[in-house]
């Protein structure tokens, strides 16, 4: 007897949904024994972070404060993802966007009325984002360079950019030695709906609906949809590859940039350390287990950034290390990957007769 | 081997009660098979009829659902390609599965077990020349693939499982690749082997070859077991009748009519291929409304560049490409499309289609730019679904639905889900790849039709096509392509397959 893969005749939509699920439970299994090994009660544990997470309605804003830059790069990484374009530079995006956002915020406050600034600010964020992500992007539709070098080495480049701009030339005369720039004026605070999620929920939802409506019933999306299927019957079918790449590109990162801008006026008002926490690479794995869905990103971010504050939570209740949530989180990665096994494979089991023979006979001439 | 002579002796292979389901279909429906040593088995049937999967069963890829299988009278069971090879059974695919950057005793080798760590190739290699020679399959064990014709490489898979023991050598439509020389060296070739006592499963959609090759014909329709009879007792009327299940009618009507302005001008038309090497070496020709100039050749001679050039795919480096009289050499794809060009590529999945949208996505990827299909930069979902039921209709498509993916239909369908597009699309210049390629009987003769339809109403039609029986029966005129060259451009009516197949193999022709 013995087990084997057999290809599926037709995708399993079951396995489909139940992928990410069962994903997400064997995450908690495999967390479990870690958290056991460190002498913690996993079961305990879990109930924390819950509670940490979505208990209350303070807890809960605080995870939709974590969920809105997710849902925002995650939807950045879909787009890019559906096109093959492999962009892990989403950190990067973000981060230029944050740093645009304060530029103007900090340096054109007097020149622009007030009324107008927060909207300058947002769109300067989202076009440093967007332009960001085009380097790669032409780098990668012209000249064919490989992205995933270029979006994951470009990330390095704006991080460290603006880590120079707030230890330096920007930073605050009155921080008392604290790496920032000053606080930005009133006019350019995001408005906060609840505790401290700000307005930025509101431009999450409506991006992931904008985009699954550009994808589902756009002649854009129908391209786009096309080349991410078989770029070379996009090419035969007279679809301009390149051109598609690049827009799909500024989309993404304008999408990451509004992240970062939303992060600089919504929580922090200012530049400084703490914007570049990894949310563009957590998204990638929000884009994978939402299966590059842009409405499912909506609620893989909530999830995601639960599993952050009860990670925050359980350090603080339980003294274990706030890692927790973000190595329950890489541990969902990898059999959400393999899951996409079953999703075209299905499992057989054989029992066979007789062995047949395993050693090739002789070649007689 | 008369079939008395062999039903004397043991089978060497039985198949009994095979069947197998895929979700929807019965692809193989209780079948028996029997091989006997030193015969030639012809496999008949059409696309769909269950051939690839009963010998993919039989070579460990698939399972089946029920059934036995025996090899010398021991009941046998085959999980793997490999358990296969130790029993002696090698299939030569259609896909050849060859490593191009590898030499010809690297391919040969690879993959086999017990190789040492470092394998003694001049000893491997001496072993293949002993084989190649002994059954005059030459061919240089240190050459590259890529070096290699088509012919060439079909010889390498077929010392491959010599080299690994084969006793029952299956064959996949082995000859749509070959010239008609090669396919008589191949018959050659089988006739070596049979007389050594091993035996050969040889499938196919062609009578000419099931009466060329075998000894003994077996006919697959809809998965279950036809007819099964000696080759010589048979006629190819009778097996067309038992595979398709209706007579076929095999002259198309085809009316006379003056062809009108010209379409299509080229003139010195040259390309490069992906390894930079010229494919296209001026070429020359001219087709005009309502005319269907064929193209001969071997695969492989330029075909394909030419294709891809008059369809923008590919850059030409010289010459010039003319559409009624307008200068569209080197415009980009798109641009060939809104000039009135459509084109039914030679990978129908890899190109013309997209597996994984829906029926009705895939006919609506020409029309989705204008209305009614999409309206200020919205697709409109009713007059797609609207426009794909209609296509569907008129073209008999056969699928369960039109939000099917396009994946699920089978060949036949596939290629009329692009010819329904592309003739939809179509604005003057019709370029045809290998369009019935593969394609059963039935779907064969639909498609043909579709094309004399669409010259009926004065679409000019470049035909690329192996089967000159094709070209005769369709085109107006033939034109023979050699390593990249036009050898001569005859008339449909005075051309016949011998002069073709002198002018294929580059003999010089009438200009």
């Amino acid at each position: 007897m013995r087990i084997t893969f057999e290809k599926r005749q037709s995708l399993s939509y079951q396995a489909t949904i139940l992928a990410p699920i069962a994903s997400f439970a064997l995450a908690l299994l495999g967390g479990s024994l870690l958290l056991g090994l460190s002498g913690a009660n996993p079961l305990a544990t879990y109930a924390a972070m819950l509670d940490g997470a979505f208990g209350s309605w303070p807890n809960f804003t605080e995870t939709l404060v974590k969920a809105i830059p997710l849902m925002l790069t995650g939807l950045a990484v879909s787009i890019a993802f559906r096109m093959q374009f492999w962009n892990i530079g989403a950190e990067g995006q973000l981060t230029l966007g944050g740093v645009a956002a304060a530029w103007i915020a900090l340096f054109w406050a007097g020149i622009i009325p007030s009324t107008l600034l927060l909207p300058t600010v947002i769109l300067a964020g989202i076009a440093a984002g967007a332009l960001w992500a085009a380097v790669p992007a032409l780098l990668k539709a012209y000249l064919r360079v490989d992205e995933t070098l270029t979006t994951l080495m470009l990330n390095y480049v704006a991080i460290l950019f603006s880590q120079y701009l707030f230890y330096g030339p920007w930073r605050d005369p009155k921080g008392y030695g604290f790496p920032g720039t000053a606080p930005f004026p009133d006019a350019a605070w995001l408005p906060r709906l609840a505790g401290r999620a700000h307005l930025g929920l509101v431009f999450a939802i409506i991006a992931a609906i904008a985009l699954w409506f550009i994808l589902k019933r756009t002649r854009w999306g129908f391209e786009l949809r096309i080349i991410g299927e078989n770029p070379t019957a996009a090419r035969y079918l007279g679809i301009n590859i390149a051109r598609n790449i690049v827009l799909a590109l500024l989309l993404s990162g304008a999408l990451s940039g509004l992240a970062g801008a939303c992060e600089v006026t919504g929580i922090s008002h200012r530049l400084q350390q703490g914007l570049s926490i990894g949310y563009g690479f957590t998204a990638i794995i929000v884009a994978w287990m939402a299966q590059l869905n842009p409405l499912a990103v909506l609620v893989v971010a909530i999830l995601m950034a639960g599993l952050l504050v009860g990670g925050d939570q359980v350090q603080i209740m339980m003294h274990l290390p706030a890692a927790v949530g973000v190595v329950l989180q890489g541990m969902i990665l990898f059999p959400m990957l393999a899951g996409a096994l079953f999703t075209e494979y299905r499992i057989k089991i054989v029992r066979e007769p007789r062995r047949a023979p395993t050693t090739a006979p002789e070649v007689e001439l | 081997m008369d079939q008395e002579q062999a039903q004397t002796s043991h089978p060497i292979l039985e198949m009994h009660g095979i069947c197998k389901r895929f979700p929807g279909v019965v692809a193989n429906d209780h079948v028996d098979l029997a091989l006997y040593p030193g015969e030639v088995l012809a496999l008949l049937g059409e696309n769909g009829a269950g051939k690839s999967t009963l010998m993919n069963i039989l070579v460990g890829l698939y399972r089946p659902d029920a059934g036995r299988i025996a090899v010398h009278g021991r009941e046998v069971a085959i999980n793997s390609p490999r358990d296969a090879a130790a029993l002696g059974i090698g299939m030569v695919h259609q896909n050849f599965c060859l490593v191009e950057p590898m030499t010809v005793a690297e391919n040969i080798v690879l993959g086999l077990s017990g190789l040492p760590f470092v394998p003694d190739m001049d000893q491997i290699a001496r072993r293949i020349r002993e084989l190649s020679a002994h059954y005059s399959l030459q061919v240089d064990p240190k050459a590259y693939i890529w070096q290699l014709s088509v012919g060439e490489q079909q010889r390498v898979e077929i010392l491959k499982q010599i080299y690994r023991g084969a006793e029952i050598l299956i064959l996949d439509e082995p000859t749509a690749v070959l010239t008609p020389q090669e396919a008589q060296e191949l018959a050659a070739i089988l006739q070596r082997m049979t007389a050594e006592g091993k035996s050969a499963i040889f499938i196919t959609h062609k009578m000419e070859e099931v009466m060329a090759y075998s000894q003994r014909v077996m006919v697959l329709r809809q998965g279950r077991l036809v007819a099964e009879c000696a080759t010589r007792e048979t006629s190819p009327q009778e097996l067309a009748r038992l595979m398709v299940g209706r007579e076929v009618l095999f002259h198309l009507k085809r009316e006379e009519r003056q062809p009108g302005e010209v379409v299509l001008s080229v003139r010195g038309l040259e390309a490069r291929n992906e390894k930079g090497l010229p494919a296209l070496r001026g070429i020359d020709f001219e087709i005009a409304e309502g005319e269907i100039l064929g193209i001969a050749g071997v695969a492989g001679n330029g075909q394909r560049e030419l294709a891809e050039t008059i369809t923008g795919l590919r850059r030409a480096t010289r010459g010039e490409i003319r559409l009624r009289g307008r200068n569209v050499t080197n415009l980009s794809p798109l641009e060939f499309i809104q000039a009135g060009v459509s084109h039914i590529p030679e990978d129908r999945v890899e190109m013309g289609l997209v597996g994984n949208m829906a029926v009705a996505e895939n006919l609506a990827m020409k029309g989705y730019r204008r209305s009614p299909l999409a309206s200020r930069g919205v697709l409109q979902p009713k007059p797609m679904l609207d426009f794909a039921r209609r296509m569907i209709d008129a073209f008999r498509i056969a699928t369960p639905s039109p939000h099917t993916q396009v994946k699920f239909l089978s060949g036949g369908n596939l290629q009329k889900t692009i010819l329904a597009r592309e003739i939809t699309a179509c604005g003057g210049l019709l370029v045809a790849v290998h369009p019935t390629r593969g394609l059963d009987v039935g779907a064969t003769e639909a498609v043909r039709r579709m094309l004399l339809a669409e010259r009926a109403k004065g679409t000019a039609i470049l035909l690329i096509s192996e089967d000159l029986e094709e070209l005769l029966a369709v085109a107006d005129r033939i034109a023979v392509i050699f390593e990249g060259r036009i050898m001569g451009i005859l008339p449909a009516a005075q051309a016949g397959i011998e002069t073709l197949g002198l002018l294929m193999a580059g003999a010089a022709g009438p200009a």
